[in-house]
């Protein structure tokens, strides 16, 4: 998996892999009764539909647990009631699955649970965005929305690990995609100081530009290894998963400004039109920055690993 | 030497200040505050207001429409101009072609062009770089022939030329002369309508999203030879010239000073575990770092003015304001972007997110730019390295 969108990173097809499949089709997957999965993930495997998921709120800002929006029990079903912000793909998902609470305080992981719901369903307003990557999201407003009882998946309250969990898969995702686009947009860029004239020269025999391409290229390595890792422990106990995709995700972000800032730099005027490639890999690349969990978030969640603590002992 | 200001120089900051205040129409103010870009139409509409007042042209000298400020006024008005937040002046007709002019042009050059400058009667666009005359200008090839009639005839490309199709005049780099031993000789400074025939503008879009740049094609454009400004064959010089205009300008630290009020106000207004980012430790150290960057450049700037005070020119000294100034502005764009979290993501979405917060992904965008134009910071520190350092073989 990790490989293929490695490979799909490099030339930013805009697929929605990460918000149906990897997002919405995982929490599906481990979460969902035979016949929910049957229900909502035969659709998506077989091509016919896309699943969004929908866990981040105005006040949440990283943390998936921290859920404001609500789940009533409505007779044998529920009433769903808040607002999601910037849920990718969410503008044309034929199945959203949103985080709600059943119980607990607004910053509580248990009583957090997850519900699928259909977005042509009465008391939904899906508000369609378009993302600085040229994607598209949506902000979903709920208002009483009635589910049945088969909306709930897993146990009621229990959704948080799975979330983070799910998090981190995106992460991991983030990460193989990231890690295609900075090569191409290294690749792209060691082309041009090969072909570029300035001063009657290759600038790329300008040694100035030479040491940029050199802690480039030391950048990209660092953030294709780190991808791997990520890749190699998303299915591992939960501490070393999370050491590993925090690892990951914060070099990915380092890799990936330093990388697509100068693949810009380098490249001159051109760089900073619309309509070359490598403003389009700076731009997926601040988003992929942003998204599950930025750099604050993933280092405030290495040193809260038991293993940071115990290695100063 | 002093680096604080004197009590009149307060007083004319006070008077900056308010005036500045009463005078910003309210849609430009109402912008203003939320740190939005703003349309050449309110650039032109804030250009007039500033003419009426005398000060659109503070670095002209007082006989051709200057406001008489010295250069630590001038300093002040400009940094009060930037901390309100009002719109940039076009800066190729007022902070380029127009000193140019003043500097050397004909009398008969002078009154013809300044006037409408100052007035904003009429607008002006920068026609040096092409495709293959980026960094190495000298390299250009904007043909311009003499016709035997009083003209010159122009043929070839500028692209990179930002408002070209908003602009009523361009000034040029051609080539006049190829036969010269160096490619810096044979170059002449012209001005050219843009009505003229044979002049073609294609606006493209920048990575901001907002349209700016411009191919500029030439195609047997006549340009009478009373629009040439300086010494035929002699326009590099004046080029050289008028790159130390833009260094100086782009340089700015208000700007980056601005946009870190805005870049606080983004951290008070979201919210991380229940409480404002603002309230966050380890935030606010970032914050105050970037803060200290800031005003350490101010200082540096400061002291560069306290020199010009004594009559010493900025020289490549230009180049450290403008190779720390444009990485500055794009460090707080990207600390900006990071506190906004996924609210960073808004891509010209009306009301998706907080009106302060609108703008700051396409100026992470367009801002890349600042370390490129005006001499990209490669060039800055080549010229740093020669021109202070004086290091072998630079
Ligand atoms: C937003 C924007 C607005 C602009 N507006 C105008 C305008 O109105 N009018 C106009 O005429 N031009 C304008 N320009 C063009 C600008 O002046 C050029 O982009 C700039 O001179 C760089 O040239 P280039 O783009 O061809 O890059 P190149 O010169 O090809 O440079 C490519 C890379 O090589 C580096 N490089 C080049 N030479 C050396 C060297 N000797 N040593 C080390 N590194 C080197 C550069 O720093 C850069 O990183 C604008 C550019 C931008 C981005």
């Amino acid at each position: 998996m990790a490989l293929i969108l490695e490979r799909r990173g490099t030339t930013l097809v805009p697929e929605p892999i990460i918000p149906s499949v990897v997002l919405g089709g995982t929490a599906v997957a481990r979460a969902g009764s035979a016949a929910q999965k049957e229900r909502l993930l035969a659709p998506v495997l077989e091509g016919q539909g896309t699943l969004a998921l929908a866990c981040s709120e105005r006040e949440s800002r990283h943390d998936v647990s921290r859920v404001a929006t609500t789940a009533e029990q409505s007779g044998d079903g529920y009433s769903l009631s808040g607002e999601k912000v910037w849920v990718l793909g969410g503008d044309c998902a034929d199945h959203v699955i949103v985080s709600a609470r059943t119980g607990g305080a607004v910053d509580e992981a248990a009583g957090v649970s997850l519900f699928a719901f259909d977005p042509g369903a009465d008391g939904v307003k899906v508000e369609p965005l378009k993302t600085m990557d040229g994607r598209r999201a949506a902000h979903i407003t709920l208002e009483g929305v009635k589910v049945g009882p088969d909306a709930l998946l897993g146990d009621a309250g229990s959704a948080a690990p799975l979330l983070e969990e799910v998090m981190d898969l995106g992460a991991a995702a983030a990460c193989a995609e990231g890690a295609g686009l900075l090569e191409s947009a290294f690749e792209m860029t060691r082309e041009y100081l090969c072909e570029r004239q300035q001063f009657g020269a290759k600038i790329g025999s300008f040694q100035a530009l030479q040491h940029r391409a050199v802690d480039m290229f030391v950048e990209l390595q660092l953030a294709k290894a780190t991808m791997l890792l990520a890749a190699l422990k998303v299915d591992a106990d939960a501490d070393e998963r999370r050491k590993a995709i925090s690892t990951a995700k914060v070099q990915l972000g380092q890799s990936g400004k330093y990388i697509t800032a100068q693949a810009i730099q380098l490249h001159g005027g051109i760089g900073v039109t619309d309509e070359h490639d490598v403003g389009l890999f700076y731009k997926r690349m601040n988003v992929l920055m942003a998204l599950f969990g930025d750099e604050e978030h993933h280092v405030a969640r290495f040193t809260s690993l038991s293993g940071f603590e115990r290695s100063a002992e | 030497m002093d680096l604080s200001f004197t009590p009149e120089q307060e007083a004319f900051r006070r008077e900056a200040r308010a005036w500045i205040q009463s005078a910003m129409p309210a849609h430009i103010a109402a912008k203003a505050k939320n740190h939005a870009h703003f349309e050449p139409e309110e650039i032109r509409e804030w250009h007039r207001v500033l003419y009426d007042k005398g000060w659109v042209a503070p670095n002209w000298p007082k006989e051709h429409g200057g406001a008489g400020l010295d250069p630590t006024q001038r300093f002040i008005l400009g940094e009060e101009l930037v901390m309100a937040g009002t719109p940039e002046l076009s800066p190729f007709g007022l902070r380029m072609v127009g000193p140019l002019i003043v500097q050397f042009g004909t009398d008969a050059q002078r009154q013809r062009f300044l006037p409408k400058i100052l007035s904003g009667e009429e607008f002006w666009c920068q026609g040096y770089s092409e495709p293959g005359a980026g960094s190495d200008l000298a390299a250009l090839q904007l043909k311009a022939e003499d016709d035997g009639d009083g003209n010159f005839i122009l043929n070839g490309q500028k692209t990179w030329t930002t408002y070209a199709d908003r602009a009523d005049w361009i000034f040029v780099l051609a080539r006049t002369n190829s036969t010269l031993p160096k490619r810096q000789q044979g170059i002449s400074f012209l001005l050219c309508d843009m009505k003229t025939p044979g002049l073609r503008v294609e606006p493209f879009l920048t990575l901001g999203g907002t349209p700016a740049f411009c191919d500029t094609y030439f195609d047997d454009v006549k340009v009478p030879k009373e629009n040439l400004v300086g010494p035929l064959d002699g326009g590099w010089s004046l080029a050289k010239a008028l790159l130390g205009h833009e260094r100086v300008s782009i340089g700015d630290v208000g700007r980056s000073t601005r946009a870190l009020h805005n870049l606080k106000r983004i951290a008070k207004k979201t919210m991380r575990d229940g409480k404002p980012l603002f309230e966050d430790p380890g935030i606010r150290a970032r914050i105050a770092r970037l803060e200290i960057r800031i005003e350490s450049l101010r200082m540096v700037i400061y002291k560069t003015l306290a020199g010009a005070e004594l009559g010493k020119a900025p020289g490549p000294e230009s180049s450290i304001l403008k190779i720390r100034g444009s990485e500055l502005s794009q460090e707080v764009d990207e600390l900006q972007m990071e506190l906004m979290g996924l609210n960073g993501l808004n891509w010209f979405n009306e009301g998706a997110v907080p009106a302060h917060e609108y703008w700051v992904p396409s100026n992470l965008n367009y801002d890349r730019a600042t370390t490129i134009y005006g001499g990209s910071n490669e060039i800055q520190r080549n010229v740093i390295a020669k021109g202070i350092l004086q290091l072998p073989g630079a």
